[in-house]
């Protein structure tokens, strides 16, 4: 076990790679010509967009009369997608950020792919709000802008704006915190591409990174800040999120566990889906060394600490329910479970409750089929969480009048099949074009280079030997 | 005037370190190190102090607070004060989420913006040097041979001691 200095722990990259090593293996997906598998997923994904796209187009055209919704359930399916799109996003920054400022270097495996899925469910979340407007061509009006008619401001005191702000702030240092980690590999990639055009590219957004270590060291000071900025925004998000709800009077909504409620969920979510993702892409982009079952369990680790913090909030806000008192509350919560919509109560109690509870097992964690597939059952019962909240709290409130039922029109599905498929879409071709992981990460986290017998450390092998001819060597 | 520069090429982490804190002791300039990933303890092998960019953070961050807060405030009771809800016209709670929000933004966009300032990073720029493999799999110490106490034989030596590959000279801004 001469291959790293610690006997106590592992290491977490397999197969005692070397620098170059991780180099040569993450960027040769993005120099291989994509294969099959590749080509499949993307013709799926991309069928699925144009189908969603075909939706969104025939609903802004014709207005949102298209969907299910009526007078008295006015967010349902869309802002159901909303809210679990947001929550899938939220894993990315919990994995970047968080896991960053508790120095889990495990994290260094996924955080770029995780980063990037955060990215594109913002941008599928951000989807469904605006057409919800009915005139998405208005959507600037959510700003505040001057204008003639006042000027009319927008009411600062609203969650509605609130959430604009923090989804807004959410995507933007997202976003820059991707791209500041994207750096220095884009210039590893820059040095060691021989095509021109990428060279030219990957040169022009390396912004002539050099590798100076008076620049890591900044580079690691604005890492850790953004880290330290991320951290509460994230929370703040969901928060922000859940109180659209939480300062409304519906009986289901108006509690002040939400916003715990609705961060726990979001990781729990999030976790999920890059595992999800994570499982697949280990397996066809041969990353296995680098997301190994290690990493896997740590996440179903997350998973089970996260789960249990939902399945707790589920039990509280039933019991507030029946203990304080409050007839509507009640009724809220009976209805839930027994009324019309029980069918997705139960499904959703299925999934986030009892199926994560599997994962306590070790051999359940490191069967990665298994974990797949209760990933897979977490994502449908988050979705179904929302649904729950949101769809079912209104359908019936105060006033038995105005009770009514809801149902999704085609149009609605459609459109969250093409949210799916533009996510997949935007992943798929992230595969294609950017480092899946964070090479300069991963570096500092391998065994090599800190044997204490230095002559173990192996040479890397297949590496063009550029220094050898410089000229003036001396040694 | 360009000065000679001393390169000396290093396959692993402790070697780096170790170079640099001899070099350091040995009393030569340090022009820079570079290296493929951010080596820890480097910084403090090189001498260099801890970066200001948190202040920057700070300052924007407060700015971003400040700023937003009096505009809602403005917007909300004075520019164009609307009763809603019988609220007051600065509701200074409803307000914190939105401030929050932009202290954020403010303090994120402001601190990457002023580290690609201060390194002079930005779209397009040509690596001003470059050293083989210097973002692969080397790392690379960069001295000064400032005066006539450098003796090229002992650095060579210094270096040698921990396990460099090779060394070269060059010329400042030839790259």
């Amino acid at each position: 076990m001469s291959d790293h200095t610690s006997i106590l722990r592992s290491p977490l990259i397999l197969g005692n790679k070397s620098y170059s090593d991780v180099t040569e293996d993450v960027a040769l997906p993005l120099d291989r010509s994509p294969g099959k598998e590749w080509w499949m997923a993307f013709a799926v994904s991309s069928s699925m967009l144009f189908l969603g796209l075909a939706a969104v187009t025939y609903q802004v055209l014709t207005g949102i009369g298209t969907w299910g919704l009526n007078n008295t359930v006015g967010w349902a399916f869309d802002i159901t997608n909303f809210v679990f799109w947001i929550g899938i996003g939220h894993a990315g920054t919990l994995i970047s950020a968080i896991l960053f400022l508790f120095r889990q270097k495990w994290r260094t495996s996924v955080n770029r792919s995780a980063e990037a899925m955060t990215i594109f469910a913002v941008i599928c979340a951000g989807i469904f709000p605006i057409i919800h407007m009915g005139r998405p061509w208005l959507a600037f009006w959510v700003l505040p802008y001057p204008n003639l008619r006042g000027p009319l401001w927008v009411n600062f005191r609203s969650p509605l704006v609130w959430d604009m702000f923090a989804i807004g702030t959410y995507f933007t240092i997202s976003l820059v915190f991707w791209f500041v980690g994207l750096i220095p590999d884009l210039a590893t990639l820059r040095d060691r591409t021989t095509s021109k055009i990428k060279k030219k590219l990957y040169g022009f957004f390396s912004l002539g990174w050099d590798g100076s270590n008076r620049t890591w060291l900044r580079y690691e000071t604005v890492y850790l800040l953004l880290a330290g900025l991320a951290t509460p925004l994230v929370v703040s998000v969901h928060t922000i999120v859940s109180w659209d709800f939480a300062t409304s009077v519906i009986p289901g909504w108006h509690t002040t566990i939400f916003p715990p409620y609705f961060v726990a969920g979001a990781v729990f979510s999030g976790f999920a889906m890059v595992l999800t993702l994570m499982i697949i892409a280990r397996k066809v982009l041969h990353f296995e060394e680098y997301i190994t079952l290690h990493h896997i369990e740590s996440m179903a680790k997350v998973i089970i600490a996260t789960g249990g913090m939902v399945a707790l909030a589920y039990l509280t806000e039933l019991f507030v329910a029946m203990y304080s008192g409050n007839e509507y509350e009640r009724f809220a919560f009976i209805n839930r479970m027994f009324g019309p919509y029980a069918w997705a109560y139960w499904i959703m109690v299925s999934c986030n409750v009892l199926s994560p509870q599997l994962l306590w097992f070790k051999k359940v964690r490191t069967n990665v089929t298994l974990v797949f597939l209760l990933s897979l059952a977490i994502n449908v019962g988050m979705w179904f969480e929302r649904f729950v909240i949101i769809t079912i709290s209104l359908t019936r409130d105060y006033l038995p009048a105005s009770w009514d039922g809801y149902a999704p029109s085609l149009v609605e599905i459609a459109t969250l099949i093409g949210s799916f498929g533009l996510f997949l879409t935007l992943f798929l071709l992230f595969t294609r074009l950017l480092p899946m992981i964070a090479i300069g990460e991963v570096k500092g986290v391998l065994s090599y280079g800190r044997t204490k017998d230095r002559d173990s450390a192996r040479e890397p092998k297949g590496v063009r030997a550029l220094h050898e001819k410089v000229p003036g060597g001396v040694v | 005037m360009s000065r000679r520069l001393f390169v000396a090429y290093f396959k692993g982490e402790q070697d780096i370190l170790g170079a640099t804190r001899a070099a350091r002791s040995a009393g030569h300039e340090i022009l820079d190190v570079y290296t493929p990933y951010a080596v820890h303890g480097l910084d403090k092998a090189m001498g260099l102090k801890p970066s200001r960019l948190p202040w920057v953070c700070l300052v924007f961050g407060l700015l971003g607070a400040t700023a937003k807060l009096w505009f809602q405030i403005w917007t909300s009771a004075f520019n164009w004060p609307v009763n809603i809800g019988g609220k007051p016209l600065a509701s200074i709670p409803a307000f914190v989420p939105v401030t929050f929000e932009i202290t954020v933004l403010f303090a994120g966009l402001g601190t990457v913006g002023a580290f690609l300032l201060v390194s002079r990073l930005r779209p397009g720029r040509k690596p001003p040097v470059s050293y083989d493999r210097a973002t692969n799999d080397r790392f690379v110490l960069v001295l000064v041979e400032g005066d006539a106490s450098f003796d090229l034989q002992k650095t060579i030596e210094l270096c040698k001691e921990h396990g460099c590959l090779n060394v070269e000279e060059r010329l400042e801004n030839e790259s």
